[in-house]
């Protein structure tokens, strides 16, 4: 078995350039790359034979809507010759368009579906990029933190029409979300006062 | 004359009995030979994902039982050890030992209602309503021990909730002895069955490259020959203590599948053995005050168990800032919880790894070819469970 530290090593000199960042944590390795570099450091990475990392585990996107670059996308691989894990990541702006890498892992098809489906975010050359776990017709992206967690629309079936209906939705009570940090520490709002 | 041939498409499901759950799978059929296959998905979406960003790590598990409903326990192991890798904290072995061993049962639930419902789809009722029986018990240990039979909600970060009730040991050690023949029993029904054969041999033949591409892990990546189990390989918990043995098919198609989970099976009952044998005694839960809550008992008397109590259920724990991919080996494959924490009491966010996702993904590959009454037997050996495919 390939020490993770050697490992590491290898793929900063052989990637040198590509790489803008790497980390070992929790036994794993953090590479950070640009979103251009993404497909040929994956193909590399599958390929290589000091890598190996031969299955996509997963693919998903994180929001972070108060960085000027909006998303991260996180690329998960596993090498099972190594038995090594690898996190990559690479920041993409919003209405950026990635690279799929569909054509190196056939899995990445509903992955990036779903990253589409939850995050809006688009794929180049993917063959069908569709949305995956949303109802059909459904509009916003659910995982974006500006969605609202009870969400727009929702669906009964009417007795007047004899079939599903849409409606807007409708609460009897607004979901609650309580501050719970420590009085003695400052909550929000006094904080806010004190600012002021 | 030229023969004029026209395909057909054909819906499958939403709600068919064999689609186990709630899968709309669009066919394209020529004749009886289906030519593409187009499963939709997200029927049973519940937004998991989003829920668990808004509510604290305690009121989080509940949701990871509802993934995979039917191993439920597995699941909340991948997230209690993903907040444990973050925190770093030590559980106590007997806590280990309980987990590895629910791990076990869920396991064995797992696969008797695949193998059985496997069996149905192809014509055989008998296994379902004997594989049943024993599942009603192993459910009957969840409910014992957590207090309900499927949601169990049981794996806390640092340990579980309760320590075993008195003579539930004993109960699953005879459950052990028993099922065995069970299994025999089920298999003197399948394995050389002519029927059960000539529909599952040689049917969803997955090659070992194709496995890898297509992120196949658990049973689908083993059938097809690849030595690759989490619990051997990335051993967490006291896995590495106990003494098992990984099944790996040689053909990858249905009936290797199938081979694969009923060794497995037998393995289970082999680990909950030596889990039964060796159960130490001590705590079953971190001693924490920070993370895990205080025994009633304490609350009563101790103004600072009082506190921690009150903190806890409100606010819950605060977990440092960081970013970690944690897996188990659930019954269906490699489960994965993809957690970043930001220093607050809530997931930033929780990305689930879902094995039936990946597997069912390649049905469009699976199924081309076959015929139209393969489909529910690849379905079946594929074991899906729409909870998980959904989230």
């Amino acid at each position: 078995m390939q020490n993770i530290q050697d490992l590491e090593k290898i793929l900063n000199s052989e990637l040198n350039t590509k790489i803008k960042g790497s980390l070992i944590k929790h036994n794993q390795i953090y590479l950070k790359i640009d979103e251009a570099d993404l497909t040929e450091v994956i193909l590399f990475l599958k390929t290589n034979s000091k890598t190996k990392f031969r299955q996509l585990i997963d693919i998903t996107a994180v929001d972070f809507p108060e960085n000027e670059i909006r998303f991260k996308l996180v690329y998960l691989l596993l090498s099972h010759e190594f038995n090594q894990r690898i996190i990559i990541e690479i920041n993409v702006k919003e209405k950026e368009i990635v690279g799929s890498i569909t054509s190196i892992f056939p899995a990445a098809n509903w992955m990036e579906r779903e990253v589409f489906d939850m995050y809006g975010i688009d794929f180049k050359d993917h063959p069908d990029l569709r949305r995956i776990l949303t109802d059909y017709g459904f509009e916003g992206h659910p995982l974006r933190k500006d969605f609202p967690l009870t969400g727009h629309n929702e669906v009964r079936y009417s007795h007047e029409t004899k079939k599903v209906i849409y409606e807007p939705v409708k609460l009897e009570q607004n979901y609650r979300n309580f501050d719970y940090e420590s009085p003695w520490e400052g909550t929000k709002y006094i904080k806010e006062q004190t600012k002021e | 004359m030229a023969k004029e041939t026209k395909t057909l498409n054909l819906n499958f499901g939403p709600q068919h009995p064999a689609a186990h759950g709630v899968l709309r799978l669009i066919l394209q059929l020529d004749g009886e030979i289906v030519e593409k296959a187009d499963p939709h998905i997200g029927l049973l979406h519940r937004g998991t994902e989003k829920l668990i960003e808004n509510k604290t790590y305690t009121q989080a598990v509940p949701y990871f039982d509802r993934l995979d409903y039917v191993a439920p326990m597995n699941q909340e192991h991948a997230f209690a050890l993903a907040i444990e890798k973050i925190l770093k904290i030590e559980v106590p072995i007997r806590a280990q030992y309980i987990r590895v061993m629910f791990c076990e049962i869920g396991r064995i639930l797992s696969h008797i209602l695949n193998v059985t419902t496997q069996a149905m789809d192809v014509g055989a009722l008998t296994p379902t309503l004997w594989g049943f029986e024993e599942r009603e018990i192993l459910m009957g240990f969840y409910e014992k021990v957590s207090g309900s039979r499927l949601h169990a909600n049981y794996f806390r970060a640092g340990g579980v909730h309760q320590d075993l009730p008195k003579g539930l040991d004993k109960e699953i050690g005879e459950f052990c002895e028993r099922f065995p023949k069970i299994i025999n029993d089920l298999e003197l029904l399948l394995t050389d069955n002519r029927i059960f054969k000539q529909r599952n041999v040689d049917i969803g033949v997955v090659s070992k490259q194709d496995a890898l591409d297509y992120s196949f892990s658990g049973v689908m990546l083993r059938g097809s020959g690849v030595p690759w189990d989490l619990r051997k390989s990335q051993p967490y918990d006291c896995y590495e203590q106990f003494e098992f043995k990984i099944p790996v098919g040689k053909n990858g198609d249905c009936y290797d599948r199938y081979l694969c989970r009923i060794e497995e099976m037998k393995e289970s009952v082999n680990i909950i053995n030596q889990c039964l044998a060796n159960l130490p005694v001590g705590p079953i839960k971190t001693d924490d005050g920070k993370i895990s809550p205080p025994p009633k008992k304490e609350i009563k008397q101790s103004m600072e168990a009082l506190i921690h109590h009150f903190k806890l259920y409100t606010e819950g724990y605060r977990v440092d800032k960081d970013e970690i991919y944690t897996a188990v080996e659930a019954p269906k494959g490699e489960f994965g919880v993809y957690l970043i924490s930001d220093g607050s009491s809530k997931p930033y966010k929780c990305k689930i790894r879902a094995p039936g996702f990946s597997h069912l993904q390649a049905m469009d590959y699976l199924i081309k070819g076959h015929m139209l009454a393969d489909v529910p037997a690849v379905l079946g050996s594929m074991d899906i469970v729409f909870g998980e495919v959904d989230r």
